[in-house]
């Protein structure tokens, strides 16, 4: 809403007093405002930084926290201030808002602290005044590739197999994300062996060899060597037709595979042998053969699967594509032009080169690009003044798209370094929160127990208890509150593990509501749980790395709205500080984080096991002695 | 400064001077380009050079300095005071609200119509806006400036009936001769009914804005001259009991 409506809406209506007399029904009752008419000056406390203002310059745009009466949940009765424990420097500009009507983006601040801050006081970053719109979008664009990215590429490589998954579609993974399986792994430097042999053998034998006793003229391999190259070539097809093959299996769709870039690249490498095999041995045809096998060559391009720079050039052509079309328009232009100015320039002279003016296309682009060969060179005086015009205007011509091809370039493989740092980053962070979610259920545990022990010996229980911040007394009150609602307990994994060896049906401990299907487990023992406890690490592991990666409230609306069964405990793990010390016997601790029923903590990726019939995929083996043992830890979390 | 005028007209075009005996057969024949040093001067890429190597001449700076130095400063509290009906603090309110919006001082057409547009924002308020502004706009200087503002407020917040039907007459009055015609009337209406836009109920349909006007002149002019006096149109309201009773309704709007 515009400045202008708040303040002019009086005069407009003052201004209706004109329709009046013309008025064909009678006019309605006018709301009741019951508001004081005068105007008075507000103050507003932002952490300490004390702002004055008009109440009229607020009520301008009534659909924002400080224009509406949701401001009076902020006032501060005792200092007869409206107090907001946020961000001075960000308010100014928020009340500038108020008071200029234009919305400036500061350049010096982060834009999701900026968007928070407006989401805060409801304003709506689209009123983003001209100046500072475009500034605005693209920090906003950019930010949100990059946070794209890194959750694309988490759910990529991190995503554990989902359960159930039919051999086809552990295939296409393998095929995919070749790391997720030894297998994998294996046929993809296989048969990036293999197309490294093929092109090295087309290569090859196209050199010349010794020939053989009794002929002078020197042979290429290809046909001294004939058998073997023939035989190397038929194992690399086979290998690429097998691979073509099993891909357009494992596909999930197999139009779009049929038509995508690398599958098109396959079919190219590996036709011109069937068509070799299939042709007869006919002096015409074979020479159309020959041409064939060019096409071999573009096996080469199989080797961008395996190579992350090539796709990232592949793409920085694509996205480059509109000024690689003007560089290529301008040069033709360009060409045609010279080509024409210098035939009639040179078409006088005896034993010209510039025999038409298509020949002299040739002379242009080399003059143009600077190369010179030489081979075509103007006599005449005019023919060497457009010659010179020619090259100077090439330089220029070319020169001008490829700034911004490089630096498309260079965005595209800065963004893909950073999304290499940030893996490695997370695998850090992700080992550093599994460590304060084991803290934290051992000091769970360790409560209940001191509980227990409380219950039967109220002066060693008090001892421990009086060691824990308020904090953690409520936290953990909070959790008992829970169990106490829920009927179930919480326990760690050691114990868990332990009770679903000894129960196949019907668990009575630790279960979680969020199992959905309560049917009979399968008989034996290693069975019920790794299945039910993948799937339950599956979901927990889908929640948290999506919680992991990054602290922020957006995150945690993910969390909640993906796993509506967590507890609330979650919250507090993203917010607190996790100061670890697992010995009671020492000072507080905090452990914000506690994992949630059985089978707890994160499964972090690269602790992931191929081989699903190992029970605890990913579940920590801690023993809770073991954490008492351990030294104190500090973590903090996120 | 005749002749050489005509000596610069025809510069670069056949020359009336050098009028060709054949008369109009031959006046189609492209003459040769006098090249005299004036024709040289209008010739568009000499122009073009000349402006674009020198440097700015000092008048066009001049004027705009002069514009962005324009700054209305409206009289002062007490004289406003006195002018008005309007509180002090309600003064200060406005003036302050009025300054925010327009630094200059001033409010022109344009803004005026952008502003007013805003509130009507299926119609079209160009010509009732433009109505509207001629009526704050008493002076006729184009602008309204705040003594402008405020006075008509004050007729239309705190003015007695009388007062507020004469504003509602003067809004009318397109000339300003203190007779509403029917013609006049019709432009008002249109552009009352051009506000409510295309999508309304029922619609809005041609001759809606004559039916109203019919309607307004049967009840307003008594002696059936076709026109409507100030004297008539206050001595109609004053008797039509929903008119009297509605003039109380935008009292608190300030």
């Amino acid at each position: 809403m515009a400045a202008g409506v708040a303040t002019w809406l009086p005069f407009a209506r003052a201004a209706a007093v004109g329709w009046l007399p013309l008025a064909k029904k009678t006019m309605p009752k006018p709301p009741i405002d019951n508001s004081s008419r005068s105007d008075e000056i507000l103050y507003v406390n932002v952490s300490g930084v004390r702002f004055q203002t008009w109440k009229n310059t607020l009520d301008r745009y009534p659909d924002t926290l400080l224009g509406s009466s949701e401001k009076e949940f902020f006032y501060n009765e005792d200092t007869q201030e409206y107090f907001f424990d946020r961000d001075p420097e960000m308010f100014r500009h928020i009340l500038n808002f108020y008071r200029t009507g234009k919305l400036h983006y500061p350049r010096h601040e982060c834009i999701q602290a900026f968007d928070e801050e407006l989401a805060f006081y409801g304003i709506v970053p689209e009123i983003i005044g001209d100046c500072c719109m475009e500034e605005y979008r693209d920090r906003k664009k950019e930010n949100q590739e990059r946070l794209a990215e890194d959750t694309e590429a988490n759910e990529a490589m991190d995503a554990p197999l989902p359960p159930h998954s039919t051999p086809r579609e552990r295939l296409w993974r393998a095929f995919e994300n070749p790391h997720t399986s030894t297998m994998a792994l294996v046929f993809y430097y296989v048969t990036g062996f293999f197309i490294a042999v093929s092109v090295i053998a087309n290569v090859v034998e196209t050199v010349p060899c010794r020939p053989p006793k009794g002929s002078v003229k020197d042979l290429p391999c290809g046909e001294k060597y004939q058998l073997a190259f023939f035989c190397m070539d038929t194992a690399c097809v086979l290998i690429f037709t097998f691979e073509y093959l099993m891909r357009l299996f494992a596909a999930p769709s197999r139009c779009k595979f049929m038509r995508s870039v690398m599958s098109v690249i396959d079919v190219v490498a590996i036709m011109p042998y069937y068509i070799g095999l299939v042709m007869p041995e006919n002096e015409d045809v074979s020479g159309a053969f020959v041409t064939l096998r060019v096409f071999r060559v573009f096996r080469i391009f199989k080797f961008s699967r395996h190579s992350q720079g090539l796709r990232i050039l592949g793409y920085t052509l694509k996205s480059c594509a509109s000024e690689l079309g003007f560089l290529l328009f301008s040069l033709t232009m360009a060409i045609i032009i010279f080509a024409t100015v210098m035939f009639y320039a040179e078409k006088g002279t005896k034993g010209s080169t510039f025999t038409s003016i298509p020949a002299s296309f040739w002379y242009t682009i080399v003059t143009m690009t600077t190369l010179g060969y030489g081979d075509m060179v103007p006599n005449t005086i005019a023919g060497k003044i457009f010659g010179s015009i020619c090259s100077l205007s090439g330089v220029l011509v070319i020169a001008l798209p490829v700034p911004v091809i490089v630096s498309n370039f260079s965005r595209i493989y800065h963004q893909n370094q950073r999304a290499d740092k940030m893996r490695a980053q997370q695998k850090v962070r992700l080992a550093r929160i599994r460590m304060a979610k084991k803290g934290t259920t051992n000091a769970f545990l360790q409560y209940k127990e001191d509980r227990a022990l409380g219950d039967r010996d109220s002066g060693s229980g008090a001892l421990c208890v009086k060691n824990k911040s308020t904090f953690e007394h409520q936290h953990h009150h909070l959790l008992h509150c829970l169990e106490k609602t829920t009927n179930h307990e919480f326990t760690d994994e050691l114990n868990y593990s332990e009770l679903c060896i000894t129960e196949s049906v019907g668990f009575r401990t630790s279960r979680s509501t969020s199992l959905s299907s309560q049917q009979g487990a399968p008989n034996h023992s290693t069975g019920c749980c790794p299945r039910r406890v993948r799937r339950r690490a599956a979901m927990r592991l889908a929640n948290s790395t999506v919680s992991v990666s990054r602290g922020s409230v957006q995150e945690l609306d993910t969390l909640h709205t993906k796993s509506t069964h967590l507890p609330p405990q979650t919250r507090s793990s993203l917010n607190a500080q996790v100061d670890l010390k697992l010995n009671c016997g020492e000072q507080d601790f905090s452990a914000a984080i506690i994992s949630i029923p059985t089978p707890p903590a994160n499964t972090p990726d690269d602790s992931l096991p191929p081989s699903p019939a190992v029970i605890p995929t990913g579940i920590l083996r801690t023993t809770r002695a073991t954490a008492y043992t351990s030294d104190t830890i500090k973590i903090s979390s996120l | 400064m005749q002749p050489e005028d005509k000596e610069v007209d025809g510069g670069l075009l056949p020359d009336s001077k050098e009028a060709i005996p054949g008369g109009q057969a031959e006046g189609s024949k492209w003459q040769r380009p006098r090249f005299s040093r004036k024709s040289l001067m209008k010739c568009c890429l000499v122009k073009w050079i000349i402006a674009s190597t020198t440097q700015q001449g000092p008048d066009s700076s001049d004027s705009d300095l002069e514009l962005s130095m324009v700054r209305h400063q409206p009289e002062g509290l007490e004289q406003l005071q006195a002018r008005t009906q309007f509180t002090r603090k309600e003064l200060q309110s406005l003036y302050r609200g009025f300054k925010n919006e327009c630094p200059s001082g001033l409010v022109d057409e344009e803004t005026f119509k952008t502003i007013y547009s805003q509130f009507f924002p299926q119609g079209d308020v160009t010509m009732y806006a433009h109505f509207l502004f001629n009526a704050f706009d008493m002076d006729r200087s184009g602008s309204i400036r705040f003594e402008d503002f405020v006075l008509g407020l004050s007729v239309l917040l705190r003015g007695s009936v009388t007062e507020k039907l004469r504003w509602a007459f003067n809004l009318y009055d397109i000339n300003k001769d203190g007779y509403i015609t029917k013609e006049e009337m019709m432009a008002i209406m249109t552009s009352i009914y051009n506000m409510m836009g295309r999508y309304t109920f029922p619609s809005v349909r041609d001759d809606s804005p004559f039916e109203h006007v019919e309607k307004f002149f049967q009840k307003m002019d008594r002696n059936r001259d076709g026109v409507v006096t100030i004297d008539e149109f206050i001595e109609t309201c004053q008797k039509d009991e929903n008119i009297m009773s509605s003039m109380q309704l935008f009292e608190n709007v300030i």
